[in-house]
């Protein structure tokens, strides 16, 4: 019998860190600081919005790049927060989640051969997504030093000629780092002076706490060379709705529509209806939500500096990345034994790419009270670890 | 109001046994600066107490809590103020707004029994000259109370560790 499956396929290497996520998931009564949805539930509105289309009957397709109503709120959205105007018609798609909007926008832009500048330690799905593109993943690993900064000095590592799309994962996960304007200004004009195009995944972009979220499309020049990403996962707690969208030139997008039309068909309608109300109706909640994790960020920085564990003071998204280097041990190691003797489950940093070895992802999207908890654990056990040597 | 005294109204309101140092680390201030601000505010009369919301029936302690609405007629200079205050001053009455549409006052009230309460209307009440006409609804169930449900909440259905 012939081998059933691609080469692409099978050349995209399982995470490593699968069996221990399974591992993890299975442990009963651990207290977990390793998810990477938020703890709250959806703006009861959101949710209303959504029983209310259902019972309205609204269970039909929608247009394929999504609901006009959606995609016009969505444009005024990011006109307000970041300064750039996308015709609703032309340059908006709603996708299943910021992650297809990846995929699918990976799959319009490469040729076999085309080199894709991938930032790392950050989220999973980049690489395994240019392979099956059949893009030519090129991983830059970001600097502790630089706080997990994107520079000029790395990307100029790593651009060849057939380098083609960037992909700019901030705010980050996992490391919490974000990019200011003046940090994107000159990774903006390298962008343009070696002719390549970004696709921006700003997912986390509700989430910063120092300052307000800056994309790279905003700044001159970029607008016709970036997607820019983004969805109501994060932001609005709607990871389960599966809702995201992109917006960029209309070259690009029309592509893009015309993939998502035969591969998807539209993304859920009743969760179109409810994402409505939210770009209307939910600043205030976002808000609070915003306003908890940033208490809470505080909180761990507050309690690594009293632990004396090493950690840069991460602006954005839900997590903190501390460094677990004084240990000796690798992120997993820790990980697994953090897991079975203090029953605290946190993500290796080798989770998202081989930079993170020497780091956890530690999630601040559970409560305070839970926090402390696993913090007090969490302290236990690196004072056994210090006692040990 | 400025922004750190908002921030800490905020906190407090929902959460005022915390401790100071804590607070001053979530709000990234200083402790001695959110110590001051809260002792102004307790001076000032900003923060009028600091209270516990409990579950009397979880307690297993019977009460009886009942809304009661009052028509009363204002008095000349005094408007509804003085009417207000000789139903207020009573231990067992627990708030007392002054409502538009189409009654005046209302009026809470916790008692330990129905009887109680009746007995408080019908003596208390009602006999105030003033006061035109009541109408009393008892409390069945609190679902939530001071911005707190009070039902049982679900359990979380995320997954322990994901991306």
């Amino acid at each position: 019998m012939r081998n059933p499956l691609s080469k692409k396929i099978i050349e995209i290497e399982p995470s490593g860190i699968r069996k221990f996520f399974d591992v993890a998931n299975e442990m009963e009564d651990a207290i977990s600081l390793g998810v990477g949805e938020p703890d709250f539930d959806t703006p009861w509105r959101i949710r209303e919005e959504g029983i209310f289309s259902l019972e309205r009957g609204r269970t039909f397709y929608t247009s394929n790049a999504g609901l006009q109503e959606l995609r016009n709120e969505i444009c005024k959205y990011l006109e307000r927060k970041i300064h750039i105007k996308y015709d609703p018609k032309n340059e908006t798609l709603v996708t299943v989640g910021g992650s297809e909007a990846i995929d699918v926008g990976l799959r319009c832009m490469l040729d076999p051969g085309d080199e894709v500048l991938i930032p790392q330690p950050s989220y999973v799905s980049y690489l395994p997504c240019t392979v099956m593109a059949d893009g030519v993943p090129v991983v830059i690993p970001l600097q502790y030093e630089n706080e997990f900064k994107l520079t000029v000095e790395d990307l100029e590592k790593y651009t060849t000629p057939k380098t083609k799309v960037l992909i700019m994962p901030f705010p980050n996960n996992p490391t919490g780092s974000i990019m200011t304007k003046e940090d994107l200004e000159p990774v903006a004009e390298f962008v343009k002076e070696h002719d390549l195009y970004v696709i921006s995944d700003e997912i986390y972009s509700e989430l910063t706490y120092s300052t307000q979220h800056v994309s790279i499309a905003s700044l001159p020049g970029m607008r016709e060379r970036t997607i820019v990403i983004n969805g109501f996962s994060k932001g609005f707690a709607m990871t389960g709705w599966r809702l995201g969208y992109c917006c960029g030139p209309e070259a690009i997008i029309e592509q893009m529509i015309k993939l998502h039309q035969f591969a998807i068909m539209c993304a859920p309608t009743n969760s179109q209806y409810a994402a409505i109300e939210g770009l209307r109706n939910c600043e205030e909640e976002v808000e609070e939500m915003r306003k908890s994790y940033n208490q809470r960020r505080r909180f761990l920085m507050h309690e690594f500096a009293r632990m004396g564990l090493e950690c840069f003071e991460p602006f954005g998204a839900f997590y903190v990345f501390p460094s677990i280097q004084e240990f000796s041990m690798t992120s997993e190691e820790f990980a697994t034994r953090l897991l079975n003797e203090e029953k605290v489950a946190v993500v290796p940093g080798t989770a998202f790419g081989e930079c993170g070895e020497g780091f956890l992802r530690i999630s601040y999207a559970y409560s305070l009270d839970d926090l402390k908890e696993a913090l007090g654990r969490l302290g236990r056990f690196i004072q056994r670890l210090r006692n040990e040597r | 109001m400025d922004n750190l005294r908002n921030e800490i109204l905020r906190y407090l309101e929902t959460n005022s046994r915390v401790n100071l140092g804590e607070l001053a680390v979530l709000l990234g201030v200083d402790e001695v600066k959110v110590a001051n601000e809260i002792a102004d505010m307790e001076k000032e009369k900003i923060i009028c107490g600091y209270h516990t919301l409990i579950d009397w029936d979880k307690a297993g302690v019977e009460t009886v809590t009942a809304l009661i609405e009052v028509r009363v007629t204002p008095q000349r200079n005094q408007g509804f103020d003085r009417i207000a205050e000789r139903i207020y001053n009573y231990p067992e009455v627990h708030a007392v707004y002054l409502i538009s549409g189409g009654y005046d006052l209302l009026v809470t009230l916790e008692g330990k029994t129905l009887k109680e309460v009746s007995r408080f209307v019908s003596e208390k009440l009602s006999p105030i000259e003033s006061v035109i006409s009541t109408a009393t609804y008892f409390i069945l169930k609190k679902y939530k109370d001071h911005g707190t449900i009070l039902v049982p909440k679900k359990e979380s259905e995320r997954m322990l560790v994901t991306p």
